[in-house]
């Protein structure tokens, strides 16, 4: 299980405090897949990398009683001038896992080839993502934090990822944060929603979405 | 998670940083990592060498070259320690998306990196002109080793000072580099304390790495030059400046952004 207790993450800015995450409370069971719906600048990323430990959160705290993945974003995650075998390298080291078994995986589910050899500031964006998910998968944590990126890639590799994250695990947990109600829908067993740092847990996916949609 | 296993967690990971800090700063080009090794070598043997061309130790007993070799090797030491730490957060800001690397891990990493670094090229300098007896062998191997691992301390605990400051500010960065030409001539390497004025003395013996230098070099060349240190003030201000040191980077790395 994963709980956060009154999370609460200001950042200073030059007009005085701004209140990115404001006193959110929630817990996470294993096997539960919980999507938060929020706008832009809602504190969506923040909360994930709060929940990820990236960040350390100005009050509250994060416990975390099953392995919890890194954040799968956009950006974060990898050195950008080493190769993506290196970065797997790393990752393998840093996990205690054996490289080998982390590399066939990867290379076979992200399917990019000799681009593993190149550095990876010279992916796209779409090749950045795919070596992400890949190399969070490779880890099998007890629970995935996504934000946003859970649509990457061509139908095929969305199947495989599809697969991967509800057909193979299905006991995983998952944590997505999304603007997309859709995505929520089609991949979450609990939903909530965020707004301007405030989180409102909701009783099910539809009330999320009315709630989404409503009050923004 | 019991002690032993966060332990062997950390390890890890400053591991596989130090690799990593391997491969970004030396690649696989030509001879890798052996830079390493090769570049504070070159350094600090071709100051040792054009040195004992042209520099002369008239009166004092003891030779140039192995003068130049340690005062060089112990500047490349706390030199490259805190020039490595200073803004050494930011290129490795990705990789703190994962929670097991904290900011300490990457300036230990770093700063591990640069001790093996100067280490390895002060010990294959003195060996090789020791070997081709340019240089006398070292007098009290212990005592040399005391004192490297004492000014290997220093160059950490003020590695860790300067990382965090410089993370808080950009004005620290300005001013370690401008401090850093200053401590050059006054961190001991030119000059033994018992050559200068009493008053001048009273000055340098502050500084900490002139304490670890005279008690390398009374190590290197035995009792026939006079030594001043104090093995007490070393220790008083490793730990003291230690201690500040993480308690600096501690209250850094909660509120460290990307730039």
């Amino acid at each position: 299980m994963i709980t956060c207790v009154n999370l609460t993450k200001k950042y200073k800015t030059r007009s005085g405090f701004n209140v990115c995450i404001d006193d959110v409370s929630f817990s996470v069971q294993k096997g539960e897949r919980l999507g938060i719906l929020g706008k832009n600048g809602s504190g969506k990323s923040t909360l994930i990398r709060l929940i990820a430990g990236v960040d350390a959160p100005t009050s509250g705290h994060v416990k975390r009683e099953m392995s919890v993945s890194w954040p799968l974003a956009f950006d974060g995650g990898f050195q950008g001038s080493l190769s993506g075998i290196d970065n797997i390298k790393f990752v393998s080291r840093i996990y205690g896992m054996d490289f080998k078994t982390c590399r066939d995986f990867v290379s076979d589910f992200s399917e990019l080839g000799k681009s593993l050899w190149e550095p990876v500031k010279h992916y796209s964006s779409g090749m950045r993502s795919r070596l992400a998910f890949a190399l969070t998968l490779s880890v099998d944590f007890d629970c995935v934090l996504i934000d946003e990126v859970i649509s990457v890639g061509d139908s095929r590799f969305q199947q495989k990822c599809h697969d991967e994250l509800f057909v193979k695990r299905p006991e995983r947990s998952i944590i997505l944060v999304s603007h997309h109600h859709d995505v929520v829908e089609r991949y979450c067993t609990h939903a909530a929603v965020l707004k301007a740092g405030k989180l409102t847990i909701c009783s099910d996916i539809s009330s999320a979405y009315e709630e989404y949609e409503n009050n923004a | 998670m019991s002690r032993a296993s966060a332990l062997l967690l950390n390890v890890r990971v400053i591991w596989a940083l130090v690799l990593r800090e391997i491969i970004t700063r030396y690649g696989r080009e030509n001879i890798g990592f052996l830079w390493l090794i090769v570049e504070p070598m070159l350094f600090t043997g071709g100051i040792a060498i054009s040195w004992s061309f042209f520099a002369s130790l008239h009166g004092h007993r003891i030779g140039v070259l192995e003068f130049a070799v340690t005062g060089y090797s112990s500047i490349l030491l706390w030199r490259n320690c805190a020039n490595r730490a200073v803004n050494g957060v930011q290129p490795n800001f990705d990789l703190l998306y994962h929670r097991r690397v904290k900011v300490l891990d990457v300036l230990v990493a770093r700063c591990l990196l640069e001790i093996a670094s100067a280490t390895l090229s002060f010990v294959v300098l003195t060996v090789a002109f020791v070997f081709l007896d340019m240089m006398p062998a070292p007098r009290d191997l212990m005592q040399v080793m005391i004192a490297w691992f004492f000014l290997a301390w220093v160059s950490v605990a003020i590695a860790l000072v300067v990382a965090a400051l410089s993370e808080m500010s950009d004005l620290v960065e300005r001013v370690w580099h401008v401090a850093t030409y200053l401590f050059f001539p006054l961190s001991g390497a030119l000059f033994m304390v018992d050559w200068l004025s009493p008053a001048m003395q009273k000055v340098v013996l502050w500084i900490p790495m002139v304490h670890g230098l005279e008690m390398l070099r009374g190590g290197y060349f035995g009792p026939s030059i006079r030594t001043l240190f104090s093995v007490e003030y070393l220790f008083l201000f490793c730990g003291i400046c230690t201690y500040l040191g993480l308690l600096l980077v501690k209250v850094m790395s909660r509120r460290v952004v990307r730039k």
